[in-house]
């Protein structure tokens, strides 16, 4: 930032955010240990998943579960103790897939 | 006087009181200002001795004279929590507790100041547990007193009411939007029956004004977030926002005082002062000891000694340079402390008193006194006992040692 007038003036008092969505900038991808692996050969597209992550990170086109959202999923393992056909596997970060 | 010698009372002289005046007690005058403000919400949980408050203002409801949404919460912390979602909503909310109620509110009461969030509590000041005690002290108010919330303490039926409607000018002033707290003396004041001059409806609503929130969660074209997560990024900034909003809350609140002056004839200052002009000796008190310290104040002028009683009303902020000023040149000063700061260096007031003279190139020389704890009555003579310790603090030209606990029972040796 370059303004002269000090960071601490131009915020908006007390926290309050007015520019509504603004959390999908807040990276909680950064915080993830684990990662959510799908086997996409035994994924039935219940869509179990995507209703229970607590982030809305469970990518879907088409009625068909794409992926995850990886800056912002984080790693939580819901999705994979709720998938009825255990076809999601929490892979540490450290480990290649 | 024998029965038969009395005039009657047809024939007394007595003066009229004006219509305006009533004979309520600390807690109902509080209650009667919350009438007249009508708050869109009020939150509160009975505890002793703000149950005067909050008895009252549920009949004033249940008779329909106010428009209130009045909640009557499970828990103290939700009284809070429940004000704090009503003023982020943009209404005007107001709760009012008591020692251990306040302890626990105290998560949501930073919460309040750092969603800075105009709320108005009526704190009736009482000890802190254990040992058990319902009665009058300042330790809640002191526990309070780092949570960034501007704080006023007053000394009478009638301070509380005035303070009433003053705490909810400055908490919603655009430069403060600070939640504020009117402090009231728990039974000295809550339950004394004294004289209350009110004001019309009509001048506390001119008074008061109409609230007008800034951005809410309820603002139709614009949608916002309260109370988001602000971790590394501007949290220390929002703290730094705060001490800027205390800062501007002293002149504030001087401008309420002048104002309600105007519309009551009542004029208060930040520091209410007693024959302290040419005194050799200052006690600083805050609440409702001061009519005692003026009395005594008033007994040791007659014994020649040159005394004089400076009253704290705004404490947070603390009026740091006005202080300074109105004890500048005093070479002794008593500091009257109703609570103790367990383990710290001085008792709450005295050091707010000692940081703001140590600045000084003259320093005085500073004594500590406790009173009052659990609802303990400080009599006179304890008074006047501490005006004698401060008295031969000046003679001896240093600190003497002695009796720091005012009315504590010494017992005797076996």
């Amino acid at each position: 930032m370059t303004s002269r007038i000090a960071e601490w003036k131009r915020i908006s008092a007390g926290g309050l955010v007015s520019n509504p969505g603004s959390s999908e900038r807040v990276q909680t991808g950064a915080w993830r240990t684990r990662r959510p692996v799908i086997d996409f050969s035994q994924c039935t597209h219940c869509m179990i998943c995507w209703v229970m992550c607590p982030d809305t990170s469970m990518q879907v086109y088409k009625d068909r579960l794409t992926g995850v959202d990886l800056a912002h999923c984080k790693g939580c393992g819901i999705c994979a103790s709720e998938c009825p056909k255990h076809c999601i596997q929490m892979v540490p970060e450290d480990r290649r897939v | 006087m024998a029965p038969s010698k009395m005039p009657s009372t047809v024939d007394l002289p007595i003066e009229a009181p004006p219509a305006n005046a009533l004979a309520i007690n600390g807690g109902e005058a509080v209650a009667y200002a919350l009438k007249q403000i009508d708050p869109e919400v009020v939150a509160a949980y009975p505890i002793t001795p703000q149950t005067l408050i909050i008895e009252k203002f549920a009949e004033y409801f249940a008779n329909g004279e106010v428009r209130t949404e009045f909640v009557t919460v499970e828990s103290e912390h939700a009284a809070l929590s429940v004000c704090v979602g009503a003023a982020a909503a943009g209404g005007r909310a107001v709760t009012a507790t008591a020692g251990p109620g306040l302890a626990l509110m105290f998560e949501m009461l930073g919460v309040a100041s750092g969603m800075r969030l105009p709320i108005v509590m009526h704190l009736c000041t009482r000890a802190l547990s254990s040992p058990i005690n319902i009665l009058g002290d300042h330790s809640d108010a002191m526990a309070m007193r780092e949570t960034g919330w501007v704080m006023l303490a007053g000394s009478s039926p009638q301070e509380a009411y005035d303070q009433a409607l003053i705490a909810q000018v400055i908490a919603e002033h655009p430069d403060v939007l600070l939640p504020t707290a009117n402090l009231i003396d728990g039974f000295s004041v809550t339950h004394a029956v004294e004289r209350v001059n009110v004001l019309d409806d009509s001048t506390v609503r001119e008074f008061v004004g109409e609230y007008e929130p800034g951005l809410s969660l309820l603002s139709a074209d614009q949608a916002v977030t309260f109370g988001a997560m602000d971790a590394r990024d501007s949290y220390f900034e929002h703290k730094r926002q705060q001490v800027a909003a205390l800062e501007r809350a002293v002149h504030v609140t001087a401008e309420a005082l002048d104002r309600f002056a105007q519309v009551s004839g009542r004029r208060y200052r930040l520091l209410e002062t007693y024959r302290l002009e040419d005194a050799a000796i200052a006690i600083v008190v805050m609440g409702s000891l001061e009519g005692q310290v003026r009395a005594a104040v008033d007994t040791a002028r007659e014994r020649g000694l040159r005394v004089g009683a400076l009253r704290i009303r705004l404490f947070r902020p603390f009026p740091t340079r006005l202080v300074a000023n109105a004890l500048r040149g005093t070479p002794v000063i008593g500091v009257l402390d109703r609570a103790i700061g367990f383990g710290s260096p001085g008792n709450p007031l005295y050091s707010d008193i000692a940081v703001t003279m140590f600045r000084e190139p003259d320093k005085p020389m500073l004594k500590s006194f406790v009173y009052g704890l659990g609802g303990r009555v400080t009599t006179q003579r304890v008074l006047e006992q501490a005006i004698q310790e401060l008295a031969d603090t000046l003679h001896v030209g240093r600190i003497t040692d002695g009796q720091t606990y005012l009315g504590l029972h010494e017992g005797t040796a076996k």
